[in-house]
């Protein structure tokens, strides 16, 4: 129907004598295509936005009506939720570490000695995501030696085997649109040795790829819940599930400053991404 | 961009030793798996010599390169720089300036900081490295793109960045890998000379790989044509091309036409014509053979009689070469081109040999 009402709005009688009656179906077309895409965008933003305002709302919302910020002073004080937040930060701090000096040397490895074996490399990494997490936790937990079994920092163990997906990936797409055996022996040649030039060659040409490996590995950390909750160990996504506090309005807060807070960093790396790729992109 | 004023007057040109360090490669073997790159390659190259390693793909040229930088082991035999075995040498520490074929500067870095990069791993204060940097890029004829990145630089440039790169550590040997055969044939011919140029200037020992023949006769002081891991000739270009010493190397190196000939005694028939035999003897093969005649060891008349055609013609500038169909043989003739007109297709000619003696050799084996 919208496209006949489009259609009579071109048959303006001004352009009836005009030659050019072939132009019509074109703008029509476009019109078209122009409304579908604004369909899908609202449909989209409806999908991600609502819940969220619903969420914001329940929050911030006094009983008396009206919004208040007030529930955010909350937070701070809210029982073990500062704890909580230092665990889940030492905990990604410790699995980015571990990850990427696992991780960074080995692709470089693949890519320069052993490039066959990067279909097994795709194989092996994609393991993480195709098993239960439950169930390597439960293993990780039975190989870890015992003064390890009881810390905390166990978890930090499972993440890295859960980022390991994600940051081969990124690493091995990233070396990938580089000419690394010619960078390593150019670098080589000039006097560089093998640490000097991962670090002075290899890495800064990484940058956005180690960036997003980042990113992906600290949301992975701030997000995972089941193996956390699992072995009893309260971090960030826990403390939102089970917080014994009086006030559920503190937790949805939080839940939702950590859902915006990602999209923030995921935003500043898109955009430090295009700025740095701007700057020294080979052509 | 040439080498207008001289840029070199204002450089500090002092290799690690005067006249550059002597290189030999002495009996090196090298195998992949079933093939082998490197057949007792031995070569001995003098103290600021340029020779070129010419070879069709996969004879071994890159390899001994490779060997040469520390980038692969050789199984047997060993390398020997200013006299002393390198062989076991880590690359990083050769004290060897490579350029190579693919673009290979650090992309993150401008033009100055890729020349310096050599200077800052053997902790050169920043100020001096920067300031040798920009000597080398105006060296080059590259002053006006110093703090450029890679992506903005064209191909002909980024290797003359790479070139003033392997320049600034004052290599004891510079390793030239085809740097030339990513470039457009104009940029490669004006690079090609000004390389040559610094070359002879900086006095320093270089080893350069390529395909192209013409550039290894342009630039080399010797060439040493390989095949199948070996060295078949090493020797100047000239003699390369008018003496070469095995048929492989007369049918690679230049343009060679093959015809079969009759021997008698120490002379060939060919075309009709007695030409003494070139060389030593006692190598000529027994049995069937056939002469190697360069487009210039030949002429061509028309001669409605005349046992030959013209089947192909290719205007070079000054010279035009004729192909000529005779007797199941084909003949590639260099004619001035003013004199070139009437030989049009299909046109009967006669061919004579106007070459003092030939070499001759046994036929290819029928494919």
């Amino acid at each position: 129907m919208a496209s006949l009402e489009l259609g009579t709005l071109v048959a303006d009688p001004s352009t009836i004598d005009e030659p050019f009656q072939g132009d019509a179906p074109v703008t029509r077309r476009r019109r078209r295509l122009r409304w579908g895409r604004g369909t899908i965008l609202v449909l989209a933003a409806a999908y991600f936005i609502i819940p969220f305002y619903a969420a914001m709302a329940f929050a911030l919302q006094k009983p008396t009506g009206g919004f208040s910020l007030q529930p955010l002073s909350q937070i701070a004080s809210a029982p073990g939720f500062l704890s909580a937040l230092w665990l889940s930060t030492q905990l990604a701090v410790i699995t980015m570490v571990v990850v990427m000096l696992l991780m960074v040397p080995t692709v470089i490895y693949v890519h320069l000695r052993m490039p066959r074996f990067r279909r097994v490399m795709e194989v092996i990494t994609i393991l993480p995501i195709i098993i239960p997490p439950i169930a390597y936790s439960v293993g990780v937990l039975e190989a870890a030696p015992a003064w390890l079994r009881a810390s905390q920092y166990l978890l930090a163990i499972v993440y890295v085997i859960l980022a390991m997906p994600y940051v081969y990936r990124s690493l091995d797409s990233g070396l990938g649109a580089l000419d690394v055996k010619t960078l390593v022996e150019a670098s080589r040649s000039l006097g560089s040795g093998w640490i000097s030039t991962i670090w002075r060659v290899l890495v800064p040409n990484l940058r956005s790829a180690l960036m997003s490996a980042s990113v992906l590995t600290l949301a992975l950390v701030f997000g995972e819940f089941t193996i956390a909750n699992v072995d009893n160990w309260q971090t960030v996504p826990v403390w939102i599930y089970l917080a014994p506090t009086d006030n559920p309005r503190v937790n949805t807060l939080v839940a939702m400053i950590a859902l915006l807070a990602t999209v923030l960093v995921l935003t500043l790396i898109v955009s430090l991404d295009r700025s740095q790729s701007r700057n020294s992109r080979r052509s | 961009m040439a080498l207008a004023t001289d840029p070199l007057a204002t450089i500090d040109a002092t290799p690690s030793s005067p006249g550059g360090a002597p290189v030999v490669f002495e009996n090196l073997t090298r195998r992949f798996g079933a093939t082998t790159a490197l057949d007792r390659l031995s070569l001995e190259i003098a103290p600021g010599e340029l020779v070129a390693l010419l070879g069709p793909s996969g004879c071994g040229k890159t390899t001994a390169l490779r060997v040469l930088a520390g980038f692969e082991r050789p199984d047997v035999g060993r390398i020997l720089v200013d006299g002393k075995d390198v062989s076991h040498v880590p690359a990083q520490r050769r004290d060897m300036g490579m350029v190579f074929q693919s673009y290979s500067l650090f992309p993150n870095m401008n033009a100055r900081d890729n020349v310096a990069f050599g200077l800052q791993i053997r902790h050169q204060r920043a100020s001096q490295r920067r300031a040798r940097a920009v000597e080398l890029l105006d060296l080059v004829g590259l002053a006006d793109h110093v703090t450029k990145y890679p992506h903005q630089l064209s191909g002909g440039q980024q290797q003359r960045v790479a070139l003033a790169r392997a320049l600034a550590i004052e290599p004891r040997v510079l390793l030239l890998d085809e740097p030339l055969s990513a470039l457009d044939a104009k940029v490669r011919a004006e690079l090609r000379d000004q390389i040559r140029a610094l070359q002879q200037r900086l006095a320093i020992t270089t080893v350069f790989v390529t395909h192209d023949q013409e550039e290894a006769m342009s630039m080399a002081d010797r060439v040493c044509v390989m095949f199948q891991g070996r060295v078949e000739q090493v020797a100047t270009p000239s003699v390369l091309y008018s003496n070469p010493a095995t048929p492989f190397v007369g049918q690679f190196v230049g343009v060679s036409s093959r015809i079969a000939v009759t021997r008698h005694g120490d002379q060939v028939e060919v075309l009709g014509r007695d030409v003494p035999i070139r060389g030593d003897l006692s190598t000529v093969p027994t049995g069937e053979l056939e002469a190697l005649l360069r487009p210039e060891d030949l002429s061509v008349t028309i001669d409605p009689t005349g046992l030959g055609v013209v089947t192909h013609t290719s205007f070079l500038g000054a010279t035009t070469r004729v192909g000529v169909g005779i007797g199941g043989a084909y003949l590639r003739i260099d004619v001035r081109s003013t004199e070139a007109e009437d030989l049009v297709l299909g046109t009967r000619v006669d061919v004579s040999v106007t070459a003092r003696d030939v070499l001759v050799t046994t036929p290819l084996p029928a494919k």
